[in-house]
């Protein structure tokens, strides 16, 4: 695969590109369309969604809190249950951890369930370097993989990709990875599914090692559930003879009944479904009935930093739902390639920058990838509020700060200009260059007024103490709208100005 | 130091804000949130097992305990199964009207390979929820290993009304035990992938039929 965030220009770079692709934002658009219209009708049967809401945030704020305490509960489950636990500190160490595991095994090929977690630590190229084939399993990864790309939705990998290019990477690369897609494929959905069946099932039948991540780990019983629709998840944990699951620090839950609220909350927010066609869940090992040999890989790469920042703790709630994505006017239009991380959309702009530092201009220039209108806190399962975390953000890029990077307390300086500052520009151009998205919230209004014009001049005395060249001068947020937009938009100002609280649901 | 207490480490540093005593208090969660959406009686809440599974694309049928064995036998036949994989504890009687299908035992020694070989399985259940239109196996002797379920493509389950039907997640959970495994089932297997068009089957079952038997 030679498709990698790495080396992937900054957002608004990425994202100036994205909006100018008519086919990509056409397939988005219908996409997010159609999954916020279904989740909207899912959310609204249950009369205790608000509650059900407030007990996910409880319940993984409990988590965080006491997150030493429930890994070591979990640990001690899971080895009881006939598990082996194993713990990274980051990518690298995770990779060489499951090479290694892997290696043991005497095979060179796995089968893998979607797992953003080994998206995010890069886990099929560390493995492809040790000259092991992992094969994605979910349809929309394998046309990902197959198409040499990169997934660009949390929940639908491959939602950038109509059905005629499906067919054509299909066609041109199945044979390559094995069973070829048959004589005469045309492009309706169910003759590309029934093409990946079979390619798939070849794989199935003789892997030897499966990969997977988790949606949840129970500390209190060392269970792991995997929450799926096509049973390639099923495949891939019942079928192998060891399976091998790379779960991030944070997807812990306290107790087995507190999988009473995340099932409720997850299919919903997520496929907008009652309930996802298939869960599994399962405790160590079973006598003659799925993987003889389990082994857990705790994964941190970022986690704790991220824990250690008081605002910005609680991106760790996030149950990788894609709610916000779908709702998110700056996804929409950028696509998820835009945001360079496994990560995309309103969650990947907070989480990302926080898992990885700030120091590239990507991850620095993250934080501006919204307009703050609100909409993602008001779908988000487990209620982070995204608009507060990237406004926290924005204030460190902007203003420096003290930060934790791999366990250690650093202090980060102000942005030296260009890159952050850009970044900010061109964020803010984009934003008042859509109307829609910019009157889309009271957030908007109350939050960047708030900021711009207030804090400006702080951040700005610093600017001009670190910058070498002055690119831009030092003016006031209404001067620099005037400048930017021309006399002629004045009003727009205005009426932006005294957004009401009331607006916030004009994302619709 | 080992990576464990390096991770361990920077989890305590990182909370050095956080008043907290060694174990948590639990009582910080409010499960204020409903057990039962909406009031129904035994016969409603299978009604709305029916709808809500039908309308996750499986196919429902109702039974009495002696139209069991005949319901069975004429699925399987509708079906045209040759060949139907068995868990050793389903009730000898429910297949017993059954004829000129081989059975094949679940049993360890059976290859994923051969188990591709076979049309139909036929098992019971441990719990069905009314509310989300799900089925969820444990692996009892009525439901054998988890992939005797996934590699055929065609799956009949029995649902013993009202016994194992509740209404909700919440009280699934409580009647189901985490140690043992389980597969929670909605519908056939599905993606939405490509263009959000449902297609069913793409690896698991292609076609789930669920007999709700009363007795
Ligand atoms: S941030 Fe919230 S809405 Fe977004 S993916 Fe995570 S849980 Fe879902």
């Amino acid at each position: 695969m030679s498709g990698t965030y790495l080396g992937m220009p900054a957002f608004p770079v990425a994202a100036g590109e994205a909006v100018h692709n008519t086919t990509l934002r056409g397939n988005l658009r219908h996409a997010t369309h159609t999954i916020r219209d279904k989740r909207a009708r899912a959310v609204a049967e249950l009369d205790d969604w608000q509650q059900l809401r407030a007990a996910g945030k409880q319940i993984k704020d409990d988590v965080l809190r006491h997150l030493d305490h429930y890994l070591v509960r979990l640990e001690e489950a899971v080895t009881a249950a006939g598990g082996t636990v194993h713990w990274a500190v980051d990518a690298d160490e995770a990779n060489r951890i499951v090479t290694d595991l892997v290696r043991a095994t005497g095979e060179t090929e796995v089968v893998k369930v979607k797992s953003m977690a080994t998206q995010e630590i890069g886990l099929n190229e560390a493995l492809a370097e040790a000259g092991i084939s992992a094969y994605e399993t979910d349809l929309a990864e394998l046309i990902v993989q197959l198409g040499d790309d990169l997934p660009s939705h949390i929940l639908v990998p491959a939602i950038h990709r109509n059905r005629s290019e499906i067919r054509d990477i299909f066609n041109e690369a199945m044979g390559r990875w094995g069973r070829p897609a048959p004589e005469g494929l045309s492009d309706s959905p169910a003759e590309l599914a029934e093409a990946a069946r079979l390619h798939l099932r070849e794989k199935f039948l003789r892997a030897k090692v499966g990969i997977s991540g988790a949606n949840f780990m129970i500390a209190e019983t060392g269970t792991l559930v995997v929450v799926e629709s096509e049973g390639n998840g099923r495949m891939c944990l019942t079928l192998p003879e060891t399976l091998i699951s790379v779960v991030g620090i944070e997807k812990v839950l306290p107790s087995w009944q507190d999988l009473e609220v995340f099932l409720q909350l997850l299919p919903r927010s997520s496929t907008a479904e009652r309930m996802n066609p298939y869960t599994s869940t399962w405790t160590g090992t079973t006598d003659e009935d799925g993987p003889r040999a389990f082994h857990l890989v705790l994964v941190d790469n970022g986690r704790t930093d991220t824990l250690a920042d008081e605002v910005g703790r609680q991106a760790l709630r996030c149950i990788r739902c894609s709610a916000c994505l779908n709702v998110c006017p700056v996804y929409e239009r950028a696509g998820g390639h835009a945001y360079g991380s496994a990560y995309p959309g309103p969650i990947g702009a907070i989480l990302t920058p926080q898992l990885r530092g700030m120091d590239t201009a990507i991850d620095a220039s993250l934080p501006y990838a919204s307009s703050l209108c609100g909409a993602c806190y008001e779908v988000c399962p487990v209620a982070i509020d995204i608009p507060e975390v990237l406004v926290h953000l924005r204030e460190r890029v902007v203003q420096g700060g003290e930060v934790t990077r791999a366990g250690n307390r650093v202090t980060l300086r102000p942005a030296k200009g260009h890159a952050a500052e850009r970044a900010a520009m061109r964020a803010a151009r984009w934003t008042l260059d859509h109307p829609a998205a910019l009157r889309a919230g009271q957030r908007l209004a109350s939050r960047t007024r708030r900021f711009h014009p207030s804090r400006l001049p702080g951040p700005g005395k610093a600017w001009t103490d670190t910058r070498d060249v002055p690119s831009v001068p030092a003016e006031s947020f209404r001067d620099w709208w005037r400048r930017t937009r021309g006399p002629g938009t004045a009003g727009a100002g205005n009426s932006s100005d005294s957004g009401s609280t009331e607006s916030r649901e004009g994302t619709k | 130091m080992s990576t464990r207490e390096q991770v361990l480490g920077r989890i305590r540093r990182a909370l050095a804000d956080a008043p907290r005593g060694t174990a948590p208090a639990r009582g910080a969660v409010d499960r204020d949130y409903l057990r039962v959406h909406g009031r129904r009686d035994a016969a409603q809440t299978a009604d709305l097992l029916a709808e809500n599974l039908a309308d996750y694309r499986a196919i429902v049928h109702r039974a009495t305990g002696e139209e069991l064995p005949g319901r069975l036998a004429g699925l399987l036949a509708a079906r045209g199964a040759r060949r139907v994989v068995v868990p050793p504890g389903l009730p000898e009687r429910w297949l017993s009207a059954v004829q000129d299908v081989e059975r094949v035992a679940d049993s360890a020694a059976l290859t994923a390979r051969e188990l591709d070989a076979v049309d139909s399985v036929v098992t019971g259940c441990a719990v069905a929820i009314a509310e989300t239109g799900t089925i969820v196996l444990d692996a009892g002797p009525d439901q054998g290993r988890r992939r005797i379920t996934l590699v055929p493509d065609h799956h009949v389950v029995v649902v013993r009304v009202p016994e194992q039907v509740v209404d909700s997640v919440p009280q699934a959970l409580e009647r189901l035990d985490p140690v043992r495994p389980l597969t929670w089932i909605s519908g056939p297997s599905a993606t939405s992938d490509i263009e959000l068009d449902r297609v069913e089957g793409v690896h698991g079952p292609r076609t789930l039929e669920v007999v709700l038997v009363t007795d």
